[in-house]
């Protein structure tokens, strides 16, 4: 096994614990990132969707800046971004380099698109779905948890494999602030030293994550389509 | 009892402001099925959202046993619409929920337990006879069934009232019927005011006491159903009539030369509507006898509306020609309503 291993993937073997680092590094950016990113990017949609104009909680001004914003960040690309907020990512996690420097740019480039994700996922909810729980007398906390939230598990699941998935790719040009993964290995290794097999070991270990996002996400989203 | 008062509701369209509802008052007693009719746009489904206030009405007050809702806080409203319930043309369940979770609902904060919510939830179901579908989701069931879910998760905080907006507008006609009685089942037992909304006169004829027709945000007449069947005043409510009484085919017959509705030479077409609630003389037998003619009853359409017969009968009087006019005078006399639709005596 060993023996067929470093014949297929010479250069791989011999950088094992570099790889396992950036898959670790990849896996805890995706992590932090989407994790801070789902809550944040889940607010903002919630909010845009109950302020909009004819929502339950109607409310122009904020509707407004929190469209703008959204629309801000989601038109500045992501490699500009990683070195535009680097003060904002000093400020707040004391460095600018490395996986927690990157912790910040990721979630600044990927709650934009969630946001936008879970909006279209609430906006399936069908208006009369609302009315009537209204009309039962439910409070605006009520109507987004029990109604918008409940009744949209499954879009909701869809469109946070595909925010994983994007942040997935996003973390690779992390790399560029020195803050390791798997995207900088590749490139590290597999490019700047034309050491080919580790250019697609990191494929296949990428191919491997998002099939399992993908398989979950599809999963969760299944179970609460009836 | 609701008191609707000088209700306005304007919308703002883009430039232009559109008034739904213009100053419209209505008292619903309690215990009574009111219906309120009209076509679409006519503004029925905005003055029954001014009921909960699920749209504010523009100004007016609406007073719900003696309570001003419009001057309820926020909490307060919500804590009174849990005393009205609502059902809706497309039902408006909750799809990632059983029928028993959709009936649940409404009661949760409602302090009782999980065995009681159960037990109250089973009850519901079998009221509106579904005790059997309890695990099941809407997109399995039929439409009458979506609908009487709905009608039970809004019957589950034992509302005083009970709001129909179009509840069977999307239904086949059988199934129509079968939500209608079991409207007026939950009437007769529970006790409960219903509104309903509708632009079918099929609705109103089977259930209502008592009728609101709208058009253009106004109620252009209303008051009891029978009286509104028997003696419709404005041209939309007759209009409506017309769609539900098969007397009106009459005019058509006649302009398509439909044998036997086509009078010979010297015979009268002539309607005879009945109007008051006790038509119980042999009118035409002694009409005929008294004023030796012949009485050929071509149409009749009597239905039972408001708990008395309605309707009337067309016919040809065949005889002498001032006898026949006689005979339309006394027929007029026992208030009956006579209407000649053609008067083959005269050439011209």
């Amino acid at each position: 096994m060993h023996e067929i291993l470093s014949e297929i993937f010479p250069n791989l073997i011999n950088k094992w614990p570099d790889f396992i680092k950036s898959i670790q590094d990849t896996f805890i950016m995706v992590l932090w990132a989407g994790g801070i990113g789902f809550i944040l990017g889940l607010g903002f949609g919630i909010t845009i969707t109950v302020t909009k104009p004819g929502g339950i909680l109607e409310n122009r001004p904020v509707f407004q800046a929190l469209d703008k914003i959204t629309n801000l960040f989601r038109s500045i690309p992501f490699i500009i971004l990683l070195t535009a907020v680097m003060p904002l990512t000093r400020l707040l996690m004391g460095t600018a380099i490395g996986v927690q420097g990157a912790i910040v740019p990721l979630v600044l480039g990927s709650v934009p698109f969630f946001t936008r994700q879970v909006q279209s996922a609430l906006a399936q909810t069908d208006e009369g779905l609302v009315e009537a729980a209204e009309s039962m007398g439910c409070s605006p906390w009520e109507i987004i948890t029990r109604v918008y939230l409940r009744e949209s598990i499954g879009p909701l699941a869809r469109a946070t494999t595909i925010t994983a998935i994007s942040l997935l790719g996003l973390t690779a040009m992390a790399g560029a602030v020195g803050a390791g993964g798997l995207g900088d290995f590749a490139i590290r290794y597999g490019h700047d030293r034309n050491m080919q097999d580790i250019t697609w070991a990191t494929v296949i270990v990428l191919v491997a994550a998002v099939s399992i996002i993908q398989i979950t996400g599809d999963k969760i989203a299944r179970k609460n389509t009836h | 009892m609701i008191e609707l008062a000088d209700i306005v509701k304007t919308f703002q369209a883009g430039d232009k402001q559109v008034d739904a509802v213009k100053n419209v008052s209505l008292t619903i007693e309690d215990g009574e099925i009111f219906g309120i009719i009209g076509f679409s746009g006519a503004g029925k489904s905005t003055l029954v959202r001014c009921i909960n206030l699920l749209g504010k009405p523009t100004s007016g007050s609406v007073k719900i046993d003696g309570t001003d809702l419009m001057t309820l806080s926020p909490k307060e409203l919500r804590a009174e619409r849990k005393k009205i319930g609502m059902i809706f043309q497309h039902f408006n369940l909750m799809p990632s929920r059983t029928v028993f979770g959709n009936v649940a609902f409404p009661l949760k904060g409602s302090g009782l337990s999980k065995e009681d919510i159960q037990k109250k939830v089973r009850k519901l179901l079998s009221l509106v006879d579904l005790s059997d579908k309890e695990n099941a989701y809407p997109a399995e069931l039929s439409g009458g069934q979506k609908q009487r879910v709905a009608i039970a998760r809004a019957l589950a905080n034992d509302p005083k009232i009970l709001l129909s907006d179009e509840a069977t507008s999307a239904l086949d006609p059988q199934t129509t019927g079968a939500i209608l009685q079991l409207l007026k089942k939950l009437n007769k037992e529970l006790n409960i005011t219903i509104v309903v909304i509708t632009h079918e006169m099929e609705v109103i004829k089977e259930i209502c006491n008592r009728v609101a027709v709208m058009e253009n945000g106004v109620v252009v007449e209303s008051g009891d159903v029978f009286d509104i069947f028997a003696n419709p005043q404005h041209p939309l409510t007759k209009n409506f009539i017309r769609t539900t009484s098969n007397l009106s085919k009459i005019e058509q017959m006649v302009a398509d030369h439909v044998p036997g509705v086509t009078p010979e030479k010297g015979d009268v077409l002539a309607k005879f509507s009945y109007r008051q609630k006790d038509v119980s003389e042999p009118l035409i037998s002694t009409a005929a006898k008294q004023f030796d003619l012949d009485i050929n009853i071509v149409l009749a359409d009597v239905e039972i509306i408001g708990g008395a017969p309605i309707g009337g009968t067309v016919v040809i009087l065949h005889g002498e020609s001032d006898r026949i006019d006689n005979a339309i005078q006394y027929i007029r006399n026992k208030n009956v309503g006579v209407e000649v639709i053609k008067d083959a005596r005269n050439p011209f």
